[in-house]
């Protein structure tokens, strides 16, 4: 296939995510904005109150970016997921695309994109409430950190999500990995505080955790400051894109987990 | 001389659990062929699809489409095909029109140019008032036109069907040879795998018989049907004389 009938196979790809995603916007959407909602509600304003400041910001204003991540890390993760694992299991049109030319690389490039598109959207209408909570004021250190964050993290677990749907054989399969692994991974990498306040074992744990990483970075272009450098934080952020495609790559092209 | 739509050379599958689906299968279909492959259940029909058609890996041999070796250029290969399988594979919520003009832009086809097309085959098989209804509101029938309209979106050289009339009464079966036979007059190599042998008999050129993973009659319907034995060991039931021949190779006897 020559660049151009590359290009309009994956805009076929991301096109018909797109359109299927705000077909059902009420399951796509919605589902992230009430829940931050929530925690800005329980965490921010009730609890928030009483906890103060954290790391000099108020906590609301220290807690944003978390939940912003939270709900990027999680709706693009469920995207690809989701999408390829229904795709292969239940109407089994994930044939569609095997049988054309596509090559593995674009087939992962299309999943991917849309994964990226649900998070980044998502991302932004959680961050569009908190101006509710935070009085219509949000610090920003650097609009082009917190893109750069924002959408390499959309791709990361976009990335993560798709090697789900790939290798999960039932719908269980695709239900584990987010509730015992990315829920505490999530939780446990520094939304609610900062490595500065917890013990020095829990320290060693959390410094153990990706997902701080991309927290800690993502809340750099917001206020500034962050519990580790942006470098390492972006290089360990690139090194999961680049593991991630490759075993995408992998599984896609050797048929594991989708050819007989 | 033009290659063959299909050449398969000592395809073997043995699948994960142990079976051995294709025992060494050597087939050509000729370019512009109508070819019937037959067999019963099981015997490895949808295997060498599968195969040809890269939703099922081999365990060793050939596959070439039309010159193309399926893994050393894969992506020539699958553009040449066009598939319709033996089970509903579309999305049942999105609409006729979007499943065809979706896979054509699998295949690299612009949405201007796909569009008028998918209508235009939607209508040539019959569903032109269906293509704004959702895939789940299309009878079985329709669905299975629905598979092949979509198979056609990228004008392939070569249209594989695997069970197509599976389900669909007589009538549309009618409907739908006569369309595919329109096709393969204007040039189209077609692949068929069928039960209704009475079908294949009037259909199709060239005839192969698999059974168990092994090819044990290949030739022109004539070739096959000379094969064909008087017998009186049919408890009184005749069938046509290829199902009478059918019986004879693929028998436990």
């Amino acid at each position: 296939m020559n660049t151009h009938r590359l290009w309009i196979s994956f805009y076929t790809m991301l096109r018909k995510d797109v359109v299927r995603m705000f077909r059902i916007w009420v399951q796509t959407f919605l589902p992230s904005v009430i829940t931050s909602s929530l925690y800005f509600l329980v965490f921010g304003t009730v609890l928030g109150s009483r906890i103060g400041e954290m790391q000099g910001v108020d906590y609301m204003t220290f807690v944003v970016p978390g939940l912003v991540m939270l709900a990027i890390v999680t709706t693009s993760y469920a995207n690809t997921s989701f999408t390829f694992f229904s795709s292969k299991f239940f109407a089994r049109n994930i044939e569609e695309i095997l049988v054309s030319p596509t090559p593995p690389w674009l087939m992962i490039a299309g999943f991917v994109a849309g994964g990226v598109v649900r998070g980044v959207i998502t991302g932004a209408l959680v961050l569009l409430v908190s101006l509710f909570f935070t009085g219509l004021s949000l610090s920003i250190h650097s609009l082009f950190i917190i893109l750069g964050f924002a959408i390499l993290t959309c791709l990361v677990f976009a990335l993560a999500g798709l090697v789900n749907g790939i290798y999960a054989k039932t719908i269980d399969g695709i239900n584990i990995v987010p509730t015992f692994v990315l829920t505490p991974l999530v939780y446990l990498g520094g939304i609610f505080y900062s490595v500065e306040s917890l013990p020095s074992w829990w320290q060693a744990i959390t410094f153990s955790n990706p997902l701080f990483y991309l927290i800690n970075g993502f809340r750099y272009g917001f206020l500034g400051f962050s519990d580790v450098s942006l470098s390492l934080a972006l290089t360990i952020l690139m090194a999961m894109v680049a593991a991630l495609i490759a075993i995408n790559w992998y599984l896609i092209r050797t048929g594991l987990g989708l050819k007989q | 001389m033009s290659s063959p739509a299909l050449k398969i050379t000592d395809l073997k599958k043995r699948y994960n659990n142990g079976t051995e689906a294709l025992k060494g299968v050597s087939l050509t279909v000729p370019a512009g062929d109508f070819f019937a492959l037959l067999g019963p259940n099981g015997a490895g029909k949808t295997t060498i699809i599968g195969i040809s058609t890269g939703l099922v890996n081999k365990t060793e041999g050939s596959v070439e489409v039309f010159g193309h070796d399926i893994d050393k250029e894969p992506e020539l290969a699958k553009a040449q095909i066009g598939l319709v399988g033996q089970e509903i594979n579309f999305n049942p919520f999105e609409k006729p029109i979007d499943i065809v003009i979706n896979q054509g832009g699998y295949y690299g086809i612009p949405r201007e140019e796909a569009i008028p097309r998918a209508e235009q085959l939607l209508k040539d098989l019959g569903l032109g008032e269906k293509m704004n209804v959702r895939g789940m509101e299309l009878s079985g029938g329709m669905k299975r036109r629905l598979m092949i309209a979509r198979a056609l979106i990228h004008k392939p050289r070569f249209l594989v069907l695997d069970e197509p009339t599976a389900g669909v009464d007589v009538e549309l079966r009618r409907g739908m040879w006569e369309y595919l036979k329109k096709l393969t007059s204007e040039g189209l190599t077609i692949l068929l795998t069928t039960h209704y042998l009475e079908e294949a008999e009037q259909l199709a050129k060239h005839v192969a018989i698999i059974n168990k993973g092994q090819i044990v009659a290949n030739g022109t319907m004539n070739e096959i049907l000379a094969l064909h034995k008087d017998s009186n060991e049919n408890n009184g039931f005749r069938g046509g004389k290829l199902e009478e021949v059918f019986i004879q190779l693929t028998s436990e006897n």
